[in-house]
């Protein structure tokens, strides 16, 4: 019954785009702007909807005839349109209405004027209401579960993709202002009252197709669980279409989401993050985030006045605000681009971290200023009230995002706790959880970015713990490949729009700016690392520092804030700068990036050798000293993570993970004595009491020495990072193998890498070892040893 | 955790302690309300369990001999003024604020070479013999090198410090080896920090 009703839905949508298609095909082309032949006149257009109204009487909308002046008006400036308007004054409302790309906005634009296409909006809209409406109450009635979540799902996908598919493909320079980007739509004033900044807003109309989207696949997800918790018959719908169902509602999601590809990789990027280092490192890289990107925006915006002020004949017109606005837009490193350059590099954990923590960081303080000072462009006078307003914006918006994240990260963890019965649905929980939280967070403007990685951060410890292996392992894949996919999309559609553009040159202003970026930012990294170096533990090397600044990469986030400037005589100067700055960082940086740090390394070999004994007493006395303070308690610092520990322990795990995996967390805490002691016992030596004493050549003394530098460093913090493109499954065989077939120049250095990686998966499939017991999958061999484990021997002479 | 002003009086001989050590009232202060905190079943000492129950020392490759360190040979407890006198090793040199000056302060550069030394020597002979010097470097490096690898490493260390030929290294060659290491920079930790 309700399929038929479905289908019906669908012929009639098929019938009307029919009918209108061949009216628009008898109307002269001349006076009408055709956007898919939507546009009818309304005599015509009325006559179609009594005809199908004869066919489809039960899909007629209650209350049609002439329409009120609706409620939810916007009132949508028509000064600003973003495609210059013919002058045929009835088609000015269809192009805004349909051209605003990700966040279209159905609501009548202009009260007076109703035209037809308006109407068939409207139309659409309600019906679609009404048919939900009327299925969700069969629902509620009938008391076949499954069956009728089938259609129900269905329908959802059909008014996703029809609607989706409904909407002109955006131009492209209205694409970037959806690129995830927090700022508002165009056009639509950012301060409510223009002569105050305002701190919270709201602004629904911006994100709100993908929105619904989201939260209707939502429910229909959150349907099917419930019902299948309640224990009702979940063997009608067999694996198979549970499957294609899966498949299908990632289809429609990613219809949906293709208008916000960046969350996804920083969704990627959130979930494998190291959380213990991220924490460790926290206050570094809060300051490198905040204060260097300051001291960048500020350096750059004025240094860039000063650079104006200097060619007055063809830089004249550009403001002292201007020049701050652009700073604040080209200082952001993007972490898209940073990621995608240091997984070719082998650095270490602390440093890629450092580098991404603040990346991901400083797109509060970024996005902040930049609203900040567009909001200044738009007021009339700036006022020391003002500056301050924006510094508590600066908070707001960070901790607003890490709020939203948390919430919805513990809501998440909850909801996997809830999943076994169905798990093939655990993945997509993951994945719509951290969507809502992000566009949660571009709605109340506040940080999506920020959201979205502490979303993923939180979620990953409970979840892993609750779900089934086999959805990890999904998950991690999905992921992956929708992160690549990502950032394949973006930036190719950066090439893309580099070539569309018209540009203006200005040798003086780009070169300056390129110079100055670079400048600022390596001084930053210098400054900032002088003061942070006395306060922490491992110190930031000269090497890290350099790759720090050096690896400063603009990116997408630059290109989208850019178009999103209010027109000013200046502003293709500034998109072509942002563009050749992208390029620049991009190409040259990203690529001699790699050939430099090597050439540093050399570079500090040659000019100290200290001897093999030096170095092995110091890396000694560096691990005891660690050990020690380990004993004394750094104070503060393991303080609070030993009370949150406790915290966590008492409450948040008994609540959000499922009692047969409970015991797991313990295994996981001791996973990594596990592994020191495991790997004393498997590759203890038997001393020989009879030695070779012959000297030793220089090229073994090298690759003792490189050895030992590598190697030898704080334990803790100086493991090198894993790689984004590989999944840590694959490396687990390679665990057993023996190291004593290895090479010695650079596979060691890879060997260790592998091990992390394998390592590293124990700490995250350990949870599942306790649980292996009672699950069919055949968990293989070496995953058993973990039981053995948490015994810990100590010899004491 | 409140800071108690008044468990500094419950802490038997206060005060030889801070002119032994050369510690301040408040460092003492902190380290009781640390040691307090390490000790679980709250006997006055700790034991092994206590050490290990650390989660970082756990980590750390020679962490069973630092943990070792503190109990001196035969004793299985560790009290305050060991834990204390163990601990006066790692302070800056430039902040000597001993009066005793009749016996050499904890943390002059010599006494912190000697712990460096019996972390290596475990069996207390006064010398790294070989086998003691392998075992270190199978702790610091056992996973990413290879056997060959290793004993060459400890073949070069011996050869480079070994002067009197003995095959092993005596505290003196240890500390000449070390000379132009900066050990009270290397050895020294911030307790107020």
């Amino acid at each position: 019954m309700l399929g038929e009703g479905f289908l019906r839905v669908l012929n009639y949508r098929d019938a009307k785009t029919e009918a209108v298609k061949k009216k628009s095909k008898s109307k002269s082309d001349g006076e009408k702007r055709g956007y898919g032949g939507v546009d009818v006149t309304s005599r015509t257009e009325q006559n179609d909807l009594a005809t199908l109204g004869r066919q489809y009487p039960d899909l007629q909308v209650a209350d049609s005839g002439p329409i009120p002046a609706p409620k939810c008006l916007t009132p949508h400036p028509l000064a600003s349109p973003p495609v210059p308007v013919p002058p045929s004054s009835s088609q000015e409302h269809d192009q805004g209405y349909l051209v605003m790309g990700g966040s279209v906005n159905i609501s009548v634009d202009v009260p007076e004027l109703r035209t037809n296409s308006v109407l068939n909006g409207m139309l659409e809209k309600k019906l679609e209401e009404v048919y939900m409406q009327h299925l969700t109450e069969n629902l509620a009635r009938s008391g076949c579960p499954s069956l009728l979540l089938f259609p129900l799902i269905f329908t959802c996908l059909a008014v996703v993709i029809v609607r989706c598919s409904g909407l002109t493909p955006p131009e492209p320079q209205t694409l970037p202002s959806s690129l995830g980007q927090n700022v508002s739509s165009e056009g639509v004033p950012f301060v409510d009252v223009p002569m105050a900044l305002g701190i919270f807003s709201v602004d629904y109309h911006h994100v709100q197709a993908p929105f619904e989207i989201v939260l209707w696949i939502m429910l229909a997800s959150l349907a099917k669980l419930g019902f299948h918790w309640s224990g009702r018959v979940p063997a009608v719908v067999p694996e198979s279409c549970l499957l294609i169902m899966v498949g299908l509602l990632v289809g429609g999601v990613i219809y949906g989401v293709r208008h916000s590809a960046p969350p996804t990789l920083m969704l990627d990027a959130g979930y494998f993050l190291p959380g213990r280092l991220f924490f460790e490192n926290l206050g570094t890289i809060l300051w490198y985030a905040v204060c260097g990107t300051l001291w960048n925006v500020l350096g750059i915006g004025l240094s860039l006045y000063g650079v104006c002020l200097l060619c007055p004949s063809s830089l004249g017109d550009v403001s002292l605000l201007h020049c701050l606005l652009f700073g604040s837009l080209i200082a952001a490193v993007d972490p898209v681009a940073v990621l995608s350059v240091f997984q070719e590099m082998h650095v270490n954990e602390q440093l890629h971290i450092l580098v991404f923590g603040e990346s991901l960081l400083n797109d509060a303080v970024t996005v902040v200023l930049y609203q900040l000072f567009e909001s200044f462009l738009r007021l009339p006078s700036v006022s020391g009230v003002d500056v301050l307003l924006g510094g508590c914006r600066v908070l707001v918006v960070g901790f607003g995002g890490l709020f939203i994240g948390l919430f919805f990260g513990l809501v998440a963890a909850l909801t996997s706790r809830f999943t076994p019965r169905v798990p093939v649905i655990a993945p997509l929980f993951v994945f719509l959880y951290s969507y809502l939280s992000y566009l949660t967070s571009e709605m109340l403007h506040l940080s999506g970015i920020t959201a979205i990685v502490t979303c993923a951060v939180t979620m990953k410890q409970y979840v892993e713990a609750n779900v089934s292996e086999r959805s990890n392992s999904s998950i991690q894949y999905f992921l992956k490949m929708w992160s690549s996919v990502s950032e394949t999309l973006i930036f190719i559609f950066l090439g893309v729009s580099t070539i569309q553009d018209v540009h203006m040159w200005s040798w003086a202003f780009v070169s300056a700016t390129l110079l100055l970026c670079l400048i600022w930012r390596a001084s930053g990294v210098l400054l900032l690392t002088a003061v942070v170096n006395k306060v922490r533990r491992n110190k930031v090397t000269f090497r890290d520092q350099f790759i720090i600044a050096y690896g400063g990469l603009r990116g997408a986030i630059c290109f989208s804030l850019v178009f999103l400037i209010d027109d000013f005589p200046k502003k293709r100067l500034f998109i072509t700068t942002t563009i050749i700055v992208i390029l620049f960082t991009v190409f040259v940086q990203g690529m001699t990036i790699r050939p430099l740090v090597d050439l540093l390394d050399v570079k500090r070999k040659k000019r100290a050798l200290p001897t093999v004994s030096e170095e092995i007493h110091s890396r000694l006395i560096d691990h005891l000293l660690a050990g020690i303070e380990d004993v004394v308690g750094y104070w503060g610092q393991h303080y609070w993570t030993d009370k949150f520990e406790q915290f966590n322990r008492k409450f948040l795990r008994r609540f959000l993970i499922r009692k047969s995996s409970r015991t797991a967390p313990v295994f996981c805490g001791c996973i990594r004595s596990w592994r020191e002691e495991s790997s004393r016992q498997t590759e203890r030596l038997t001393v020989p009491q009879t030695c070779s004493s012959r000297p030793l050549l220089p090229e073994e003394m090298d690759s003792i020495r490189r050895i030992l530098s590598r190697n030898l460093h704080h334990f803790n913090n100086r493991m090198p990072a894993y790689s984004r493109h590989t999944l840590h499954q694959d490396r687990s065989l390679h665990r057993h193998r023996s190291l004593r077939e290895a090479q010695v120049e650079d596979a060691e250095f890879n060997e260790l890498h592998h091990l992390r990686g394998g390592l590293r998966r124990y700490h995250t499939v350990c949870a599942v070892s306790s649980r292996s017991a009672s699950r069919d999958i055949p968990i293989p061999e070496e995953q058993t040893t973990p039981t053995h484990g948490p015994k810990k021997h100590l010899n004491l002479t | 955790m409140g800071s108690n002003k008044s468990t500094i009086q419950y802490i038997p001989d206060v005060k030889e302690l801070i002119e032994e050590t050369g510690f301040s009232a408040a460092h003492i202060q902190r380290l009781f309300e640390r040691f307090d905190l390490l000790d679980r079943d709250q006997m006055g000492t700790l034991r092994v369990e206590d050490f290990e129950a650390i989660p970082e020392l756990a980590m750390n490759p020679i962490g069973d001999r630092i943990i070792g360190a503190f109990f001196s040979s035969g004793k299985e407890t560790v009290d305050f003024p060991t834990f204390v006198r163990v601990l006066a090793h790692f302070q800056p040199t430039d902040s000597n604020r001993t009066k005793n000056s009749s016996q050499e302060p904890y943390n002059s550069p010599n006494r912190k070479l000697q712990f460096a030394f019996q972390l290596y020597d475990q069996d207390r002979d006064g010398k790294i013999s070989r086998a003691e010097l392998l075992q270190v470097l199978q702790e610091m490096l056992g996973m990413q090198v290879t056997d060959e690898q290793l004993q060459s490493i400890a073949e070069r260390a011996i050869q480079e410090a070994d002067l009197d030929g003995d095959d092993a290294i005596s505290f003196d060659e240890f500390k000449k080896s070390l000379e132009k290491v900066d050990i009270d920079q290397k050895m020294r930790i911030g307790f107020l920090s």
